[in-house]
């Protein structure tokens, strides 16, 4: 009897913490707009709007390679718990986000909710936009709003069990998303706190160059630590930093918003694209950005100046032959910049981090987003080198301009890069 | 240093320094005309010539790295002196104004229609993409590879 009032006991318990839970968890469904309802928004709105959509790179991860802007079915890879498409947000009201008021847009933004009151996962980085303003959300919305309403359904989700299951991301919100706007930092400059606030907020920064936990959040204990994307290896930003030697702010600033700096090297890979897009940026943004993430390397002790070229004395003729025969033909000068952008090859962050990943898709990929634009350029060497000529010239490249130890995952990261496909 | 290639199916002892350009050798040692130097730098596509099958800038290419490799220019893709179905369909459709680009957009084309007989629009022109013509003939050259695609 009395194990029995027990269980009951438990039993009911149970059922209080589930009830708890859903209630917690719930989110009510925002009454959908008609397209009548919409109102004129002003061009200064909008204007700001698709800014703040730049800086946000929200087209990268939005836009298929050959769809519509901001369509979304980009297939983005969440490994290890499968694949996520994105969605369409533009103002297509079946397929995109037509319906939406600005208060649902608001809500997802913030708190990684649709507009039916479903939890979107954080492939969505809410956890960084839930630090943007109102205001700026505002403008957000009627930019978006302004775009070309496109028809276009994504394809469905394909995740494991058990992450296929929507209601997971109301505990990882639970657990990661701090909700809110930043307190400025009142030792710092307000340019100091602007940067911050876009880096942290809209910019996602940290996105691609945070380590994540096995749960897919972001090590708060390792911020700006370097991480893997796409294949792509975003170098840390924190005082760890790789480069060859130290970045300042005026030399960030110009590589944001150009994609390149001559003591640097290219923004390649998954940055390629972010610096495509802070074209569309302001100055006065890109360089308040410049100046948050300088400061985040503040400790570092990279050196000054790069000074690396070590003969390698042991290197086969074969290897020196294609190094001169390929590539010194651009990478041509110890101390200037040769055609096509190349950089002297000592001054590289691929060159110096800590794996080969990004030498290797440079070499074999190239760099070929800036084409038409007169940015910097590689050609893909796949295919005019074979993959053992690569490995060979990359482990050349290593031991000639940096002073790092050898690198012993070059034909790991060929055999992966190939696997992965072309950079976008 | 000599270093034997293979070129269109014939061998060659060539003795050159081995990170002389490909496209070096093949014009001026063994007066294959057919690609080009543009910008030798990989970038225009006026060496493209064939290195096991694939289409590849001659012009960054090292012959210390063919050992082994087969190369195909242009002059190799005629069929008993004759152009073959492609380079016929660049003539056909007048797919050429200075033609100076015209060699390696038939080698990159046929590359492609190797791999792929019947290719979409949007595969042409992915993979045309690193070739490029001055004079503004793509369109004709898209109409030729389509010519030769469907023939």
């Amino acid at each position: 009897m009395r194990l029995r009032a027990v269980l009951i006991g438990t039993l009911f318990i149970g059922i209080l913490l589930v009830l708890a839970g859903l209630a917690w968890t719930w989110r009510s469904a925002i009454e959908p707009i008609s397209l009548g309802a919409k109102q004129v928004a002003d061009a200064k709105a909008i204007r700001q709007g698709a800014e703040l959509a730049a800086i946000g790179n929200c087209s990268d991860c939005h836009t298929t390679k050959s769809g519509a802007p901001y369509a979304g079915g980009r297939a983005l890879d969440a490994s290890p718990y499968g694949t996520i498409y994105s969605s369409n947000i533009t103002p297509d009201p079946e397929t995109g986000i037509g319906t939406w008021s600005e208060e649902a847009f608001r809500r997802a933004m913030h708190e990684g909710v649709d507009r039916e009151g479903r939890h979107l996962y954080p492939a969505f980085p809410y956890d960084h936009f839930t630090h943007a303003t109102d205001q700026d959300i505002h403008a957000l919305y009627v930019f978006l709003m302004s775009q070309q309403a496109v028809r276009s359904t994504v394809p469905a989700n394909d995740l494991k069990f058990p992450f296929n299951i929507r209601l997971l991301a109301a505990g990882w919100k639970i657990l990661f998303l701090n909700r809110g706007t930043l307190q400025s930092d009142s030792s710092q400059s307000a340019e100091w706190n602007r940067g911050r606030y876009l880096v942290e907020g809209l910019g996602h920064c940290s996105s691609c160059h945070t380590p994540r936990n096995l749960l897919g959040a972001e090590k708060k204990n390792s911020a700006f630590a370097g991480a893997t994307v796409e294949g792509w290896y975003g170098p840390p930003l924190n005082s760890s930093i790789y480069a060859a030697h130290k970045w300042n702010a005026e030399q960030l600033a110009e590589y944001l918003s150009t994609g390149w700096h001559k003591m640097h090297g290219a923004a390649a890979g998954p940055m390629a694209d972010v610096a495509k897009n802070l074209r569309q940026a302001s100055r006065e943004n890109v360089h308040a950005m410049a100046i948050y993430i300088a400061s985040l390397s503040d400790d570092s002790k990279a050196p000054t100046a790069p000074a690396q070229d070590n003969p390698v004395v042991n290197a086969a003729s074969e290897v020196t032959a294609i190094y001169t025969g390929a590539c010194a033909k651009c990478h041509n000068d110890r101390n200037d910049v040769g055609p096509s952008k190349a950089l002297p090859l000592s001054r590289s962050t691929a060159v110096h981090q800590a794996d080969s990943a990004n030498a290797v898709r440079a070499v074999l990929y190239g760099i070929q987003a800036y084409r038409g634009s007169g940015g910097p350029y590689m050609p893909a060497f796949d295919g005019i080198l074979t993959d053992v000529q690569i490995a060979s010239v990359v482990e050349y490249v290593r031991a000639r301009y940096s002073a790092g130890p050898q690198w012993t995952d070059i034909n790991k990261q060929i055999t992966k890069a190939r696997q992965e496909g072309g950079q976008p | 240093m000599t270093i034997s290639l293979k070129v269109n199916g014939k061998s060659h002892e060539v003795n050159d320094d081995p990170s002389t350009p490909l496209l070096y050798v093949l014009r001026n040692n063994l007066g294959l005309r057919g690609p080009k130097f543009g910008c030798g730098l990989g970038q225009c596509g006026a060496c493209t010539v064939h290195v096991n099958g694939r289409a590849t800038f001659s012009c960054i290419l090292p012959i210390a790295a063919l050992a082994g490799r087969e190369v195909t220019t242009t002059e190799g893709l005629m069929e008993n002196g004759k152009p073959n179905k492609l380079q016929q369909a660049f003539i056909d459709e007048e797919a050429a104004q200075c033609g100076y680009c015209i060699s390696g957009m038939v080698m990159r084309a046929q590359a492609l229609l190797n791999a792929k007989p019947k290719p979409t629009e949007e595969e042409i022109r992915g993979s045309m993409s690193p070739n490029l013509c001055r004079c503004g003939t793509h369109a004709a050259i898209l109409r030729a590879i389509r010519r030769a695609a469907v023939a």
